[in-house]
């Protein structure tokens, strides 16, 4: 008993340390989730693995289902150590719950770990909805608090984590970590895939030293997929902060307005139409770019409530997109 | 009572006192400091879903929804604010634009919450396209309608189709949106309950209006209509004229009645009188030969449905009694009519209801009495406001008339019928002296009042010790249903009203709803009964004379009093 209490304490210790946040986009401080469940008080939790990937343009999660699912796996079993009385589950997009099942269920015999294949849209990867959906409810985030560390899945205090933090924990754990993280690079791009290289890099250097770097007039989004910002090539001189994709697109070949409408209707697909502001202001910018006309006014009032009134981060996180497009793209052709 | 810490606020600079575990809009709400709300409804879990009650928190980059943000030690919150009202009215443009709004021929225009807040914000209706212009409307049997083109999706009526563990609304998704739609499975069917109606904000769904079928006999010549009116409707109506919560308007209902053109005016509380004998009668037999019991009640329409539909096996358990306006209809079609020599097929009976079952209930082929209807139209409490408003009688000043003999006076026991556990106490308040031939010792039985979702009790009457439950809301009674599954002899007389509160909450009620109103409502109901001479249905004068001058036979008393039920496939 003893022993493992020291261990779980190391780890904790390590993660602390290492200053491993959160991967699947709300950078949130890993060690502190870890602390949370388990110094909560319950006869049972539950550790959740979200492999739901569901954004265009990010694909690191499945890179690592494929390349290298012992240390995914080998991170889960350290939280099932560290968290007592803990069963998990990985929580897996219906895709990769088709190509990686077997190797899976492999690696996972004999360990408290079930396989759950994921159904439904984009949405069913926010982490109350993840909940919902093992649950068997409908498909839709729930108030918080209470958090999933005090009562998530059927109530019982949740850790729920991305693949790519899994990944790392169990590399920190063996003291192989050293501050990198994966890269989603793609669109235009001759060497496009994932790449594991240093956290702080800027997105310019990610680009330059994997021979990405274009050679037209170009943008790029960074960060989540279809929620991920807008940036010029002289803004790359930053780190990328989110789901860690960099799509480049070719200025003169894309049209902002085509682009725009591709991500409304993504995020009108994969909301789930609960609160005011996302299903109807979403809705009403994919009716607008549909339409071609386009009312920055208009736009500008629904960001401001999608931002500011939306339920849970997948409406706050459209208006990222929509606004940094609208700002850097629109403002010289449509003004 | 609160024994929670009590903390510090500020709300718009204002410092105040609040107990932990309070959310911001409950502490606004008692003092007196008005954020507007649209999808809260206080029966139901916290949606946070319209966006509307936003307010700022100091230090906070998003709004945070005052329904469902709880209050924290220090918290300086806004109300007010140019941002708040920008993110308001357009929230509230956004709602609006997937509303078609049909105003004009809503009956909801004068308590429609959404239009209230458009005109309080002064928000541009059209600032886009009404985008469900083709959405369509359905019908539930003969009670309900769904104008899907009015839905705001705040999904409230699914969670409460979902409380009666009917699910028959669902969430389906339809292209890139989800929308509310009735099931389509064939285990799941509409019980015509009514409780999604008191609970849409906007009044997308609502009762079948028979306003036309009940307008015309009212100016053609040769017929008789005669109208009745439910126990509950006389202390919920007062409400659509401005009256407060539980006022009782019986007179003045009464008077208004006429004025809209009645040639009688009868009380349904007087057919409670009579079903109240039938059913303690039956109680009394099922009893002695301890045959299919428990005995469930039937008044309540969209109960019967539901065993009908979802537990057919239950069926011998109902009391065989017809409801109260159902017994009423009968006796005018047949004593009254004798009685003042007027031909039946003449008389047109309308039965003014807290009730959108009622609406399914009176199309019974098996109620029908020498081929007619008892009752032939029902309206709800909201629709008869609506038409008397729309007919400018109003009834907060109408001076009050008694309604008309010999139907038209009710006990005590009639009027509580109106509320859970009223049929039950009535029951037992005849049933006490039919067995024992004893004067009963207290005439209130406490024990099965209150608006509880389930009241247990346990009385003695003359050798039987009687085990009671009383169930408003048939997911409750779904719960002792499943009791019985392992204990069938649990009980032996079970209540169920499928309206949260029983009839005062009913489908057809004024909105809003909700237990603050219903609990005055209720409230008002008993007090009338205190007040009543004669508080026993078998002691009613004009049910004695009934039985001595009409309900003479077993077949007459079968043919006015009694019916049947049947196992009911999917009809909608
Ligand atoms: S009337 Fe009752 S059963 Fe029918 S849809 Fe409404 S809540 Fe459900
Ligand atoms: S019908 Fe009414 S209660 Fe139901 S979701 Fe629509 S607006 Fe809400
Ligand atoms: S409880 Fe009353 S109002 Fe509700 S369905 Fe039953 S009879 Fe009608």
């Amino acid at each position: 008993m003893i022993l493992v209490t020291m261990a779980a304490q190391s780890i904790i210790e390590k993660l602390k340390a290492s200053n491993l946040l959160g991967r699947g986009g709300a950078a949130y401080p890993t060690w502190q989730k870890w602390t949370a469940v388990k110094e909560a008080k319950a006869d049972k939790k539950y550790i959740i693995c979200n492999a739901s990937e569901g954004e265009p343009g990010v694909y690191k999660d499945g890179f690592i289902l494929e390349n290298y699912p012992e240390e995914l796996i080998n991170g889960l079993k350290i939280a099932l150590e560290t968290i007592d009385h803990s069963r998990a589950y990985l929580y897996l997009r219906h895709g990769y719950y088709q190509r990686f099942k077997k190797n899976l269920e492999k690696l996972t015999r004999g360990l408290p770990i079930t396989l759950f294949e994921k159904s439904g849209h984009y949405i069913s990867g926010e982490e109350t909805t993840v909940i919902a959906t093992i649950e068997g409810k409908r498909q839709e985030p729930s108030l918080k608090p209470p958090f999933p560390t005090q009562a998530g899945l059927w109530g019982y205090p949740t850790l729920i984590n991305n693949v790519e933090t899994f990944y790392y924990v169990s590399k920190i754990e063996k003291d192989s970590y050293h501050q990198t993280r994966l890269y989603s690079v793609n669109g235009e791009v001759e060497n496009g895939g994932v790449y594991e290289l240093p956290l702080n890099w800027p997105i310019e250097k990610v680009l330059k030293e994997t021979k990405n770097w274009p050679g037209f007039d170009f943008f790029v989004q960074a960060g989540g997929g279809a929620a991920g910002e807008i940036l010029l090539p002289e803004e790359l001189g930053q780190p990328i902060a989110g789901a860690g994709a960099i799509i480049v697109y070719h200025r003169q070949k894309t049209n902002p307005l085509t682009l725009m409408k591709k991500w409304a209707i993504f995020f009108m697909d994969g909301n789930c139409d609960k609160c005011v502001p996302c299903r109807e202001g979403v809705f009403r910018i994919a009716e607008m770019l549909e339409s071609e006309k386009v009312d920055r006014k208009i736009i500008d009032d629904l960001c401001f409530v999608l931002e500011k009134t939306s339920f849970c981060p997948l409406g706050r996180s459209t208006v990222i997109a929509f606004r940094s497009l609208t700002n850097k793209l629109l403002s010289c052709q449509y003004e | 009572m609160n024994k929670k810490n009590r903390i510090e606020i500020s709300i718009d600079q204002k410092k105040l006192t609040a107990f932990e575990g309070q959310t911001i809009l409950e502490v606004a709400d008692a003092y007196g400091i008005e954020i507007p709300t649209l999808c809260s409804h206080p029966d139901l879990t916290i949606k946070a879903s319209c966006r509307v009650c936003c307010v700022e928190i100091l230090g906070k980059e998003a709004f945070a929804p005052a329904c469902s943000t709880k209050v924290e030690n220090g918290m300086e919150i806004i109300t007010l604010s140019p941002d708040l009202r920008r993110a308001r009215e357009i929230n509230l443009e956004l709602i609006f634009a997937q509303h078609c709004q049909k105003c004009p021929d809503c009956i909801w225009q004068f308590n429609c919450q959404l239009l209230n807040l458009a005109r309080k914000f002064e928000i541009r209706i059209n600032k886009f396209t009404d985008r469900k212009i083709a959405y369509p409307t359905y019908q539930f049997g003969p009670a309900i309608t769904f104008d899907s083109s009015k839905c705001i999706d705040c999904r409230n009526c699914v969670e409460v189709c979902e409380k009666q563990n009917v699910k028959f609304l669902e969430v389906k998704e339809r292209g890139h949106l989800f929308q509310v739609v009735p099931s389509r499975s064939e285990e799941r069917d509409c019980i015509y309950c009514g409780q999604c109606v008191v609970h849409c904000p906007v009044g997308a769904l609502e009762a079948v209006g028979e306003f036309e079928e009940v307008e015309k006999p009212l100016w053609e010549q040769g017929k008789t209509v005669v109208f009745q009116f439910a126990p509950s409707v006389r202390s919920s109506i007062g409400e659509e004229f401005g009256l407060p919560y539980g006022t009782v308007v019986t007179e003045k209902l009464t008077a208004a009645l006429r004025k809209l053109g009645a040639d009688r005016v009868f009380d349904v509380g007087v057919g409670a009188d009579f079903t109240t004998v039938e059913e303690a009668k039956e109680l009394l037999e099922r009893l002695e030969s301890q045959k299919n019991l428990p005995m469930f009640t039937s008044c309540c329409p969209a109960w019967v449905r539901y065993v009908e539909f979802f537990h057919p096996e239950l069926i011998p358990n109902l009391t065989t009694t017809r409801s109260p306006h159902i017994i009423l209809g009968g006796l005018i079609k047949t004593y009254w009519a004798e009685k003042e020599s007027v031909d039946p097929e003449k008389i047109v009976v309308v039965s003014i209801m807290p009730c959108t079952a009622k609406k399914y209930e009176i199309k019974r082929e098996e109620l029908k009495i020498n081929g007619l209807r008892p009752v032939d139209h029902v309206l709800t409490t909201r629709e008869l406001a609506y038409l008397l408003i729309k007919h400018k009688i109003d009834l907060k000043t109408i001076p009050p008339e008694p309604p008309d003999y010999p139907l038209g006076s009710s006990s005590g026991a009639g009027l509580i019928y109106g509320a859970s556990g009223g049929v039950m106490e009535s029951a037992l308040r005849t049933a006490f002296e039919k067995l024992t031939g004893r004067k009963l010792p207290r005439i209130e039985f406490e024990e099965v009042r209150g608006l509880q979702e389930v009241k247990k009790a346990s009385i003695k009457i003359g050798q039987h010790q009687l085990s009671l439950a009383v169930v408003n809301g048939t997911g409750n009674a779904e719960t002792i249903i499943n009791q019985l599954k392992s204990n069938p002899r649990e009980y032996d007389y079970i209540e169920v009203m499928a309206c949260f509160g029983g009839c005062i909450g009913g489908g057809g009620q004024p909105v809003p709803t909700n237990a603050k109103i219903r609990r005055a409502r209720a409230k008002a109901l008993y007090q009338a009964d205190a007040a009543k001479e004669i508080r026993q249905a078998h002691k009613n004068p004009e049910v004695v004379e009934a039985y001595q001058k009409y309900l003479t036979t077993k077949e007459k008393i079968s043919q006015v009093c009694l019916t049947k039920f049947f196992p009911k496939e999917k009809e909608n």
